[in-house]
C-alpha cells in the first residue's frame, strides 16, 4: 500500500491544502521549519525515535534520536544568537556530510536566520563569489576547510563569525573565529524559536547560469508544504522506513530531500559521509537495512560499472522504493536497477529554483524506462515554444519544460537579482531552461538543456564562471569551456584554451591548468580534458561561439554559423 | 620503491590537502572513500602520473579502487613496470 493512490485519482482531487492540514497549518500561522522537523516530531510522540544515523568514512558511528535533534538544534541556535547574530542574516555551512551540517541547517532556521549551504569542495574563489553576494554574516565549517575561509576573509569584512565545529584545541583560534562543539554544548529544553511565517526567507542555494556569476535562489519556510507531500508521495516516506537520500547537502537535494522532507515526515535517516565505492554502498544499504533509497544517475551508472556480481554478496532485500535525480536517467540504468535490485529506479526531476520535485515517476504509475514522468498532482507543467512560449499542444514536439507559478516551494527571487529573477517568467511560466518533450500518454521526454550551462553528474556547472577563473592562469590567452559527453557524468567539462605566445602545450601544462581551477573553483569544475587550440571560433563581433565547440563535442549539426568570423 | 611511494604520497598532500588540514594521510589510506580524492579530481591524479611515469593509463583501469590509497597505485604503476 503506497501513500499515494493512483496518479489518476490523485491529480483530480490534489491541493495543497491536504499538505498543510497534515502539517497542521493554516494561513498566517508560525511555519518554521526547524521548529517543524525536530520539536513537532518530538510532539508527536517519537522523541526517542532514530532521526539520523551517520557513519564516517573510517566507519564510525553516531546516532540521534528526534529529541536529540530537538535539544542540540535548540543548543546551536542559541550559541548563534549569543554571537549576536540575527534573523534574517545569511548563515552559511560550509562541511562535509557531517552531523554538525544537517543539525547546523535546522538551528539556523529555528532562530530565523538564512541557512546558505555550499558544497564543502569549493575553492577559495567559487567560495568568496557566493558569500560575498549574499553578504554572508557567518561560517560555519570544520578545520580541514577553514584555510579556505581565511583566505578570503581581507575581502569579506562583514563576516563576522568563522564557526569551527571540530576545533580541537592544537592550534590556537584567529581573528573572527569561534569554537562550537555540539556534543559538549548544553543541551537546551526550550529556545524561543523564531516566529517564521510563511514568506519568511529560509535557504539560499547557489546555482550556476551561462553567464554572469551564481546566482543565489532564495526560498521560505512556506516550501516545507511541497517537501513534506513529495516526500510522502513520491518518495513514499512511511513510518517503519529508513531512508539514505545520497546527496549533498551543499546542493538543493540534499537539503529538500536529505533534511527537511525526511524529518518533517518524522522518518529515520543514514548518512554515509565518505567518498563512492560500490562496495561500501551495498553495505551501507544492508547494514542500516535501508528501504528507501534516492541517488543520482550517476551514482547508479558507476554501481552498474562495477557489476552485477557485487550486488550478489549482499543482503538487498530492505530495499522496496528506489528514486534518481540530478539528471536525466537513462533507460538502461532503470532496467538494470530491475535487474539486480528487483526494483525500478524512479526518476525525479526538480531545479534548485523549483524546491521540490516537479515532474516524477510515482509508486503508483507504470515507469517508461527513460522517461521524466508526469508532473506532481498541484503541479501544472508542460512545454512551451522555444520562441512565442506558447503551450505546445501537439505530443513528441520538443520544446521548453515550463511550470505555472505558484506553488509553495518555488524560489521567490535570485538574491539581489530581480531582475534575472524576473526574466525567468514568459507568458505567464517558469521557464526551466530544460527542453523535454511530452508523449500522448503523458509523460515528459527529456531532451537538453536550453543554454551552455554543464551538467556534471547533476551538478549545474556555469561555463563563464570557468573561463573567467582560466583566464587567470599565466598561460591562458581565451577559453571556452563546454560540455563533452560522458557515459557515467552525463556531462564532463572541456575547455578549449588558446595559449598566450611563449607558452607551449605539453601534458605538464595541461595537468597545472587542471589543478589550478581544481583549487581556484572545484573539482566540478576542473576541466577534466584541455584541448590546446590556435584560436576559437567567434563571431564577427568578437564573441565565441560556445556552440560550434559543443556541436563538435556531441557530433551534432553546427547550425547558422553565419556570423563566424573565420567563415 | 619507498622512494616511488612517497613522490606520491607527497603529490596527494600536496595538491589534495587543505593548508590546514592535519588529518594523518599514509601509504594504505584510503583516498578516494576516505574522501580526500573525489572522483572527478581523480583525472588530474591520473594525469599526475601518467606525466611523471611517460605511460599511458587506460581508462578502465583508472578505477576508484585503483586510485584508493598510494599502494593501490603502485600496484597499479608495477603493471607499467614502475617500481
Amino acid at each position: 500500500m503506497t501513500n499515494m493512490r493512483s496518479y489518476e485519482e490523485e491529480i483530480k482531487d490534489f491541493n495543497w491544502a491536504i499538505s498543510e492540514k497534515e502539517l497542521g497549518y493554516k494561513a498566517g500561522d508560525v511555519i518554521n521549519i526547524g521548529e517543524f522537523c525536530s520539536d513537532r516530531i518530538c510532539r508527536m510522540g517519537k522523541g526517542e525515535k532514530p532521526a539520523l544515523v551517520w557513519e564516517g568514512h573510517a566507519g564510525e558511528v553516531k546516532k540521534y534520536t528526534f529529541n536529540d535533534l530537538r535539544l542540540l538544534t535548540n543548543a546551536i541556535s542559541q550559541f548563534l544568537k549569543n554571537l549576536g547574530l540575527q534573523p534574517g542574516e545569511r548563515i552559511c555551512l560550509f562541511m562535509d556530510k557531517v552531523p554538525e551540517l544537517y543539525f547546523g541547517f535546522l538551528s539556523i532556521l529555528k532562530m530565523g536566520g538564512i541557512a546558505q549551504p555550499l558544497f564543502s569542495a569549493f575553492g577559495a574563489e567559487s567560495l568568496l563569489t557566493r558569500l560575498a553576494d549574499a553578504g554572508t554574516a557567518a561560517i560555519l565549517t570544520q578545520k580541514k576547510h577553514v584555510a579556505k575561509v581565511r583566505a578570503l576573509l581581507p575581502d569579506m569584512p562583514g563576516l563576522r563569525h568563522v564557526i569551527i565545529v571540530d576545533d580541537d584545541a592544537s592550534k590556537p583560534l584567529r581573528e573572527r573565529e569561534v569554537a562550537l562543539h555540539m556534543e559538549k554544548e548544553p543541551r537546551l529544553e526550550s529556545f524561543p524559536i523564531y516566529p517564521a511565517k510563511a514568506e519568511t526567507p529560509s535557504v539560499l542555494h547557489y546555482t550556476s547560469g551561462t553567464t554572469g556569476k551564481p546566482k543565489g535562489a532564495q526560498h521560505v519556510h512556506y516550501a516545507l508544504i511541497s517537501q513534506y507531500i513529495t516526500s510522502k508521495f513520491v518518495l513514499d516516506l512511511k513510518e517503519d522506513d529508513i531512508y539514505w537520500c545520497t546527496a549533498d547537502p551543499g546542493w538543493v537535494t540534499g537539503t529538500s530531500y536529505g533534511i527537511i522532507g525526511p524529518w518533517a515526515n518524522g522518518v529515520t535517516q543514514c548518512v554515509l559521509d565518505a567518498g563512492f565505492k560500490a562496495e561500501s554502498w551495498y553495505r551501507f544499504i544492508e547494514k542500516y537495512r535501508v528501504s528507501v533509497w534516492y541517488s543520482a544517475p550517476t551514482a547508479i551508472r558507476s554501481l552498474m560499472k562495477e557489476g552485477d556480481e557485487i550486488v550478489k554478496k549482499f543482503d538487498l532485500s530492505c530495499l522496496r522504493h528506489l528514486c534518481s535525480v540530478g539528471e536525466p536517467l537513462n533507460a538502461e540504468a532503470v532496467l538494470w536497477s530491475k535487474k539486480v535490485f528487483g526494483l525500478f529506479f524512479h526518476d525525479t526531476f526538480w531545479q534548485t529554483e523549483t524546491g521540490s520535485m516537479m515532474i516524477s515517476n510515482y509508486p503508483t504509475m507504470k515507469i517508461k524506462p527513460g522517461s521524466m514522468g508526469k508532473p506532481f498532482p498541484g503541479i501544472t507543467a508542460t512545454v512551451v515554444d522555444l520562441k512565442t512560449h506558447q503551450p505546445i499542444q501537439r505530443a513528441g514536439i520538443v520544446g521548453l519544460i515550463a511550470i505555472k507559478p505558484g506553488w509553495p516551494s518555488m524560489f521567490r527571487t535570485y538574491w539581489k537579482n530581480e531582475e534575472t529573477y524576473k526574466s525567468k517568467f514568459k507568458n505567464g511560466w517558469y521557464i526551466c531552461g530544460d527542453r523535454a518533450s511530452i508523449d500522448e500518454d503523458g509523460y515528459f521526454w527529456f531532451v537538453g538543456r536550453d543554454d551552455d550551462v554543464i551538467n556534471t553528474a547533476g551538478h549545474l556547472v556555469g561555463p563563464f564562471e570557468i573561463e573567467s577563473a582560466l583566464l587567470e592562469h599565466e598561460s591562458v590567452a581565451e577559453s571556452a569551456v563546454v560540455g563533452k559527453p560522458d557515459p557515467v557524468n552525463m556531462e564532463v567539462v572541456k575547455a578549449f584554451i588558446a595559449l598566450k605566445p611563449g607558452f607551449q602545450a605539453s601534458k605538464e601544462l595541461e595537468l597545472d591548468i587542471m589543478n589550478f581551477i581544481r583549487k581556484k573553483l572545484s573539482a566540478l569544475a576542473m576541466p577534466q580534458e584541455i584541448e590546446f587550440v590556435p584560436g576559437l571560433p567567434k563571431t564577427r563581433s568578437g564573441k565565441i561561439m560556445r556552440r560550434v565547440l559543443r556541436a563538435q563535442e556531441w557530433g551534432e549539426e553546427i547550425g547558422d554559423i553565419s556570423t563566424l568570423e573565420n567563415d | 620503491m619507498s622512494e616511488l611511494k612517497n613522490t606520491i604520497l607527497d603529490y596527494v598532500k600536496k595538491e589534495y590537502l587543505e593548508e590546514d588540514d592535519d588529518r594523518e594521510v599514509t601509504f594504505n589510506t584510503p583516498l578516494i572513500s576516505g574522501g580526500i580524492v573525489d572522483s572527478f579530481s581523480m583525472v588530474s591524479l591520473k594525469r599526475f602520473l601518467e606525466t611523471k611515469f611517460k605511460i599511458q593509463i587506460p581508462d578502465a583501469k583508472a578505477t576508484p579502487e585503483a586510485f584508493d590509497s598510494v599502494d593501490n597505485i603502485i600496484k597499479l604503476l608495477q603493471e607499467f613496470n614502475i617500481r
